[in-house]
């Protein structure tokens, strides 16, 4: 890239909203609606694995190994069904997010305390009724821990769909800087993706804070008060303050 | 009333958790179903209302089968308290009391007002209604719980090892808090524990089951200590059911001598001759309002001047004292064998002496419990 400065602001400047606002906002169309639909699907399947053991092992397999796909071999397989539209790379992204949200979901149901569910029960509440009022309300930290993980991934996943012609921030990286032998677009790139991620992720922590007002907050962990307390919601605080997908952070790219 | 008619659960891996129970619960009263783990007591109570589906025989709520009615129907009016309360940790104080009007379609602030109220009665600050679970100390916890079961105003509160997670000084506050609650709501109370002390000191009626779920013996709790049906009914009372009996008879019957009792400005002259002539070894002194001072022993007098007054010679510690209207024989003998003197002193509410009681003197009040029983005398109250 020869002797040319890392960063030209006056491209910048030039470009402010094409290309660089229009990809900006194709990366997050790119990356929100797989978050999305990963999540639609995530909830029932996660919740029928909870109510049908033996569907757990197969469903867990199953998103396992699609999300050991490459991504690149993903879209590629897709092109011939969908084309250059954004399907092609929402549909593998939305797979991909699978591998994390469905396990967190699963685990999350699993973690509601026995005598939480038992008295729900006793209390009279219907088995649907029992899900969506209590159990998945409660479960509702360890999802969104999953969430956060899911959303960051892809945001960061979507550049790829640059390689079949999508992808948002991606496009700016590759056909912008890349090909044009143009740092500028590059950075920028780079700089927005990273950006994107952490305001995503931010707002998700603020999403849980406001959704979950009810699980303790760590600065007053230990305090008295919390002897049963504490053994019944520790599952859940762990999972909400720090994202711990069962599967750890897988990066792809 | 509830009634269970030759119930047995078995499980399909042939397990038999309940076998053949009978037994009648009275309505209005505390029912306990004891045993030890393993021996179908939970199990007992939760086909009650319906979590667990009795194999064989038949359970009736006031004469109503309870398979004719829909489970979470017949569940919301039934009060259920579960161990370590199960509070739902999302839902506030109040939310959580309110859990079963909200269920049966109360309006908001109808179901805020009854849960405040619920939340005075069982002892609740009102300032805990926005907190949530994790905010609140176990006993806190358990008192919502409590407060849950009660919020429709069921008839009948089952309650399944409510206390066995708290510390015993807790423990102890709750269960004066039910046994309060209940001279006041006389609900049909089934409870269940595997403490036998928790069970004599709640139930009016103690079940107590065997493992294998078989009921060995179904009494008032003062018949239990009294005459255990076997030998796995005594083993499981535990050594000491004749003191603990005690806790069902009345200290006020007791005979209190209020001659060994001086105050504290009488000469030990005059004293002396009061020691001799009852051949008392020890007398109480008293100040002016008659509250105890301590205890001064005849060998004491013989040897002080006679002129000094009581007050001003060195008293042993009186120990503990026992509330001759509120309290039981039980009580009274542990003051009596705490005391330095072997003298229990029984006060009245206010705290000003009535008398003193020995322990041999004790020991014919004990006897004579005895002898009732043999008439099979009714026991009275159960407090101590």
């Amino acid at each position: 890239m020869g002797d040319q400065p890392l960063v030209r602001w006056d491209w910048i400047a030039s470009h402010l909203v094409d290309p660089i606002g229009t990809r900006l906002l194709e990366h997050l169309q790119l990356s929100i609606t797989p978050i999305l639909l990963g999540l639609l699907l995530a909830l029932p399947l996660g919740v029928a694995c909870v109510r049908w053991r033996a569907l757990y092992p197969p469903v867990f397999t199953t998103v396992n190994i699609l999300y050991a796909i490459p991504s690149i071999a993903l879209f590629f397989l897709l092109l011939p069904y969908t084309s250059f539209s954004a399907w092609t790379a929402i549909i593998p992204l939305t797979v991909y997010t699978l591998a994390v949200l469905v396990p967190n979901v699963v685990d999350g149901l699993n973690q509601v305390p026995d005598h939480v569910r038992q008295a729900a029960e006793a209390m009279g509440f219907g088995p649907l009724r029992r899900l969506v009022q209590v159990e998945l309300p409660v479960a509702l930290p360890v999802v969104i821990a999953g969430l956060r993980v899911a959303a960051v991934a892809t945001i960061s996943m979507v550049s790829v769909a640059s390689l079949v012609g999508l992808g948002g921030l991606g496009q700016l990286i590759l056909t912008e800087g890349f090909r044009r032998q143009f740092p500028t677009p590059i950075v920028v790139g780079i700089v927005l993706s990273v950006a994107l991620a952490f305001l995503v992720d931010g707002l998700l922590v603020l999403l849980q804070r406001w959704w979950t007002p009810w699980t303790p907050r760590p600065a007053r962990a230990g305090g008295r008060n919390r002897r049963s307390a504490a053994a019944s919601t520790a599952a859940a605080s762990s999972a909400a303050d720090r994202p711990a997908a069962p599967e750890g952070r897988r990066r792809r790219a | 009333m509830i009634t269970f008619d030759g119930v047995t659960k078995r499980y399909p891996d042939g397990n038999v958790a309940v076998d053949h129970l009978d037994l009648e619960i009275p309505a209005g009263q505390t029912t306990v179903l004891v045993g030890p783990s393993g021996c179908g007591k939970t199990t007992s109570l939760r086909m009650i209302n319906r979590m667990v589906e009795p194999s064989t025989g038949r359970i009736r709520v006031d004469g109503r089968d309870v398979r004719d009615q829909d489970p979470a129907e017949l569940r919301r009016s039934i009060g259920y308290v579960i161990q370590q309360a199960g509070l739902f940790p999302h839902r506030t104080v109040a939310d959580n009391i309110a859990t079963v009007p909200y269920l049966l379609g109360w309006d908001r602030r109808r179901a805020r007002t009854r849960a405040h109220e619920l939340m005075e009665l069982v002892g609740l600050d009102a300032d805990l209604a926005r907190r949530y679970p994790h905010q609140l100390s176990g006993g806190q916890q358990q008192r919502v719980g409590v407060a849950r079961a009660l919020a429709a105003d069921p008839p009948v509160l089952l309650m399944d090892e409510p206390f066995s997670a708290v510390d015993p000084v807790v423990r102890t506050s709750l269960q004066d808090e039910l046994l309060r609650l209940q001279q006041e709501l006389h609900k049909t109370i089934v409870f269940v524990t595997h403490d036998i002390d928790e069970a004599v000191r709640l139930g009016d009626t103690i079940a107590v089951f065997r493992p294998g779920g078989r009921l060995a013996q179904a009494a008032a709790p003062e018949r239990l200590l009294a005459e255990p049906a076997d030998d796995f009914v005594e083993g499981f009372i535990g050594y000491d059911r004749g003191v603990r009996r005690l806790s069902f008879f009345p200290a006020r019957e007791l005979r209190l001598r209020g001659d060994a009792v001086l105050a504290a400005d009488t000469p030990v002259a005059t004293a002396r001759a009061v020691a001799a002539g009852g051949g008392e070894p020890w007398l109480l002194v008293v100040d002016d309002a008659r509250r105890p001072r301590g205890w001064v022993s005849a060998d004491l007098l013989t040897t002080a001047d006679a002129q000094t007054p009581l007050g001003d010679l060195p008293l042993v510690g009186f120990g503990h004292v026992f509330t001759v209207e509120d309290d039981s024989l039980r009580a009274a003998l542990d003051a009596a064998v705490l005391s330095p003197a072997g003298r229990a002193v029984g006060v009245t509410q206010d705290g000003t002496v009535v008398g003193v009681v020995a322990q041999s003197e004790l020991g014919e009040a004990i006897w004579s419990v005895g002898n009732d029983d043999a008439r099979d005398a009714e026991p009275v109250g159960q407090d101590g």
